[in-house]
C-alpha cells in the first residue's frame, strides 16, 4: 500500500467538491426538467388567463336516460350529496342534476344534465352586492365562500337554478372543495381539476361510461374540439333570449 | 296658527312600562328565533333552495318601504311647504328612521353568514342594486337623521327646508332600489318589470301612512293629548289617496302582463290557480288591503270615527304584507321556465310549483321588526321632543273656525 500523499488528499477534496456540485446542480436543475414535462398544468403563481374560455358541449343525444354518472362524479369530487343529513330535499346541494324534458305536442322526450352555465355575463355575479360571486378571468363562474353572506339573492337571479345554499353544518369536506353553511355554492367546473389540466368530474365519468356525451374544452381555441365540433354543428344555449352566452352550450333540444 | 310646542312624553304610567315591555318580549323572542334559526342552519325553516327568500324578507321589505313612506309627512310639510303639516312631521321622521332599522334587522338576521355584516359594509360590487341598497339604507339614516336635528334643534330649523327636501330625494331613491330588487330580476316571470320601482314608491306611500295613523291616534290617545278632526281628516283621506294610488299599479301591473302571452302562465298562477297565493292576492290585498279601507274611509259617517279608521289602517298594513308575500314567495313557487313549451321534471323539482310553509320561528324574527320599530318610537318620544303639545284644530289650522 502507498502511502497517502498530499496530492491524492487534494484528488480525494477535488472528487469530493466535483460530487457535490453535480448534486447540488443536479438537484437545481431536475425539477425544472422533470417539472417541464408536466408543465402544461399551469403552475400556482400564474394567474388564471383570458386567453381560454372554458366550456363544455352536451349531446343531449349521447346522453342516457338512466344514467346518473355526471352526478355521482360531481358529488364525488366535490363532496355534496350526502353530506347533507338534516336538510330536506329541497333544501340540498344540487350542483348539478338531470332533467328530463318532454315536448308537449310531440311526446319526445329527451335527458340532459344542468348545472352552472358560466355565463359571460351571469346575472349572480351583477347581483351580488359584496362581489363574493365571481367570473374568473377564463370565464368559470364560482363563489368565494369567504365573502359570501349568505343573502342568497344570486339564486333569486340565475335563470338556471344553478345555486345552493346550505341549510346546516357540514362534515368530512373535500380539501379541493371546501363548504360552508350558510354560503351558497355552484358548480365550478371543477376549477381546481381544470387548473392542473385535468377535464371536470362530470366530463370525465361521462367518457368513463362511454356515452361521451360531455365535451370540454376552450371556446376561444379555434382548434379546440369543443370549437370545432361547435363549429361544424352549433350548440344551443338554454334561455338564449336572456342573452348571457353561456359556456354550456347543448346539441339536440 | 300658533307656532307648535314639542314635549316629551311623560311615560311614567304602568301602560308605557308595560307596552316597552311587551315590545321587549317580541324583540326577544325574535333574537330567539334568529338564535334557533342560525346556530343550526336554517333548515329549520321553511326556506329552501326554491323558496330562497321567505317570510322574513316579507316582514323585511315591507318595513322597509313602510320607512320610506313614513317620511312623507313631512315632507309633504318642507317639500310642499304644507304648514298644516309641520307639527306631525317629527314623529314621521323618528317613524322613518325606526321601521327602517326594524326592517333591516329582520334581514340582516335572516343571512345566512349574519356575522360577515362587516363583509357587506366594507366590500362592495357596484353592479350590485342589493350594493347599492346598503348605501342608501345607511345615507337614509343619516339623511334623516340630520333632518330629524333641524327640526328639533331651533338653531337648526332654518337648514330644515334643505335637510328635508334631501331626504325627500334620497327616499324616493331608496324604495326604487327597493322596488329593483325585483325589476332587476330578469330570469323569474313574475319579476323583471320596470314598474316594480315606482309601483314600490306609491306602496310605500300608503303602508308608511297607514302605520303613521296608528302611530299617532294610539299616542295621542295614550297620552291624552288633543287630535283634532282636521289632521285626522286630512291624513285618512290622504291615505285613501294612497290605497288608490297602489291599486292602480296593482291592475296595470297584471294587465301589461296579460297582455303579453309569455306571462300568462305567471299570471293565471297568481290570478287563478295559485292556491295559497290566489287567495293571498283576493281576499289579502284586494279585499283586505283595498276594497274594506277604501270603503271605511270615504264613508261618510264610518269614516269619521277614529276607531274605524284604525282599523282601515291595520287592513292597509296587512294587505301591504300580502301583497309583498304575494310578490316575493308567490314570484318564487312559479316554476322558472327553461324549456318553453316542453314539460320538465327532475330531482330538483323542476317544472313543479315550489312549496313554502313558513315556520313560526321565521314569522316571530318578522314580528320582532316591527317590535323593533315600535319600541325605538315608544322610546324616543319619552326622551325627546317630537310630539307637539296639542294637535287640536284651531292649533294646526290658522283658517280653522267654531
Amino acid at each position: 500500500m502507498s502511502p497517502k500523499t498530499p496530492e491524492s488528499t487534494t484528488d480525494q477534496y477535488r472528487r469530493k467538491f466535483l460530487k457535490q456540485s453535480a448534486a447540488v446542480g443536479g438537484l437545481m436543475v431536475a425539477p425544472g426538467v422533470i417539472l417541464n414535462q408536466v408543465a402544461h398544468a399551469k403552475p400556482d403563481a400564474e394567474k388564471v388567463s383570458n386567453k381560454n374560455r372554458w366550456g363544455i358541449l352536451v349531446d343531449t343525444n349521447k346522453c342516457s336516460k338512466g344514467c346518473n354518472d355526471c352526478v355521482t362524479a360531481c358529488q364525488e369530487e366535490n363532496g355534496w350529496g350526502k353530506s347533507e343529513t338534516k336538510s330536506r330535499p329541497d333544501q340540498q346541494a344540487q350542483w348539478i342534476r338531470k332533467v328530463t324534458i318532454t315536448d308537449k305536442q310531440t311526446g319526445h322526450v329527451q335527458s340532459l344534465p344542468l348545472m352552472c352555465q358560466h355565463c359571460e355575463n351571469p346575472p349572480c355575479v351583477d347581483v351580488c352586492p359584496t362581489g363574493a360571486s365571481m367570473k374568473r378571468e377564463d370565464g368559470i363562474v364560482l363563489v368565494d365562500r369567504h365573502i359570501c353572506i349568505g343573502c342568497r339573492y344570486c339564486m333569486m337571479a340565475c335563470p338556471y337554478k344553478a345555486r345552493s345554499f346550505i341549510h346546516e353544518h357540514l362534515q368530512y369536506q373535500k380539501v379541493n372543495a371546501p363548504r360552508g353553511i350558510g354560503t351558497v355554492e355552484s358548480c365550478n367546473m371543477c376549477a381546481p381539476r381544470v387548473d392542473r389540466d385535468r377535464e371536470p368530474a362530470c366530463v370525465e365519468a361521462c367518457s368513463k361510461a362511454e356515452h361521451g356525451a360531455l365535451l370540454f374544452g376552450d371556446l376561444k381555441d379555434p382548434e379546440s374540439a369543443i370549437s370545432v365540433e361547435l363549429k361544424k354543428h352549433g350548440g344551443k344555449q338554454i334561455r338564449a333570449d336572456l342573452g348571457l352566452n353561456t359556456g354550456v352550450r347543448y346539441q339536440g333540444i | 296658527m300658533k307656532k307648535p310646542v314639542f314635549t316629551q312624553i311623560k311615560g311614567n304610567s304602568s301602560g308605557y312600562w308595560m307596552l316597552l315591555a311587551l315590545l321587549g318580549g317580541f324583540i326577544l323572542t325574535a333574537l330567539g328565533a334568529t338564535y334557533y334559526m342560525e346556530h343550526g342552519g336554517h333548515y329549520v325553516t321553511g326556506m329552501s333552495n326554491n323558496i330562497v327568500w321567505g317570510m322574513p324578507h316579507v316582514f323585511a321589505v315591507f318595513l322597509i318601504v313602510a320607512a320610506s313612506g313614513a317620511l312623507n309627512v313631512a315632507s309633504i310639510s318642507s317639500v310642499f311647504a304644507k304648514t298644516a303639516y309641520k307639527p306631525l312631521a317629527p314623529l314621521s321622521t323618528l317613524l322613518a328612521v325606526a321601521l327602517l332599522a326594524g326592517g333591516l334587522m329582520v334581514l340582516v338576521l335572516d343571512l345566512g353568514r349574519p356575522d360577515r355584516l362587516i363583509v357587506a359594509m366594507t366590500k362592495y360590487n357596484f353592479k350590485s342594486i342589493f350594493a347599492w341598497n346598503i348605501i342608501l339604507y345607511n345615507g337614509f339614516f343619516v339623511v334623516v337623521g340630520i333632518y330629524m336635528w333641524t327640526m328639533l334643534q331651533r338653531s337648526m330649523n332654518k337648514y330644515s327646508k334643505v335637510a328635508g327636501f334631501s331626504a325627500f330625494i334620497w327616499r324616493l331613491i331608496l324604495t326604487t332600489g327597493t322596488g329593483s330588487i325585483f325589476g332587476f330580476l330578469v330570469a323569474r316571470q313574475a319579476y323583471d318589470a320596470a314598474i316594480m320601482a315606482p309601483m314600490f314608491i306609491v306602496m310605500s306611500f300608503s303602508y308608511g301612512l297607514a302605520i303613521y295613523m296608528l302611530v299617532l291616534m294610539a299616542s295621542y290617545k295614550w297620552t291624552n293629548r288633543p287630535l283634532g278632526d282636521a289632521t285626522f281628516k286630512r291624513l285618512k283621506n290622504l291615505l285613501g289617496v294612497f290605497i288608490a294610488g297602489v291599486f292602480y299599479f296593482i291592475v296595470v301591473k297584471h294587465l301589461t302582463n296579460l297582455y303579453a302571452t309569455e306571462h300568462h302562465g305567471v299570471e293565471a298562477f297568481i290570478l287563478r290557480d295559485g292556491g295559497i297565493y290566489t287567495q293571498m292576492f283576493w281576499y289579502g290585498v284586494m279585499l283586505i288591503g283595498t276594497v274594506i279601507p277604501l270603503a271605511i274611509i270615504y264613508h261618510p259617517t264610518v269614516g269619521m270615527s277614529r276607531s274605524a279608521v284604525g282599523v282601515a289602517s291595520l287592513f292597509v298594513i296587512l294587505g301591504g304584507l300580502a301583497l309583498m308575500y304575494v310578490i316575493i314567495i308567490g314570484g318564487q313557487a312559479y316554476p322558472l321556465v327553461l324549456f318553453p313549451g316542453k314539460e320538465v321534471s327532475s330531482t330538483f323539482f323542476d317544472g313543479m310549483v315550489n312549496n313554502y310553509a313558513p315556520t313560526l320561528a321565521e314569522t316571530l324574527l318578522g314580528i320582532g321588526g316591527f317590535a323593533v320599530a315600535l319600541f325605538i318610537v315608544a322610546f324616543a318620544v319619552k326622551v325627546l321632543r317630537f310630539l307637539p303639545e296639542s294637535l287640536a284644530d284651531e292649533a294646526v289650522d290658522p283658517h280653522h273656525s267654531k
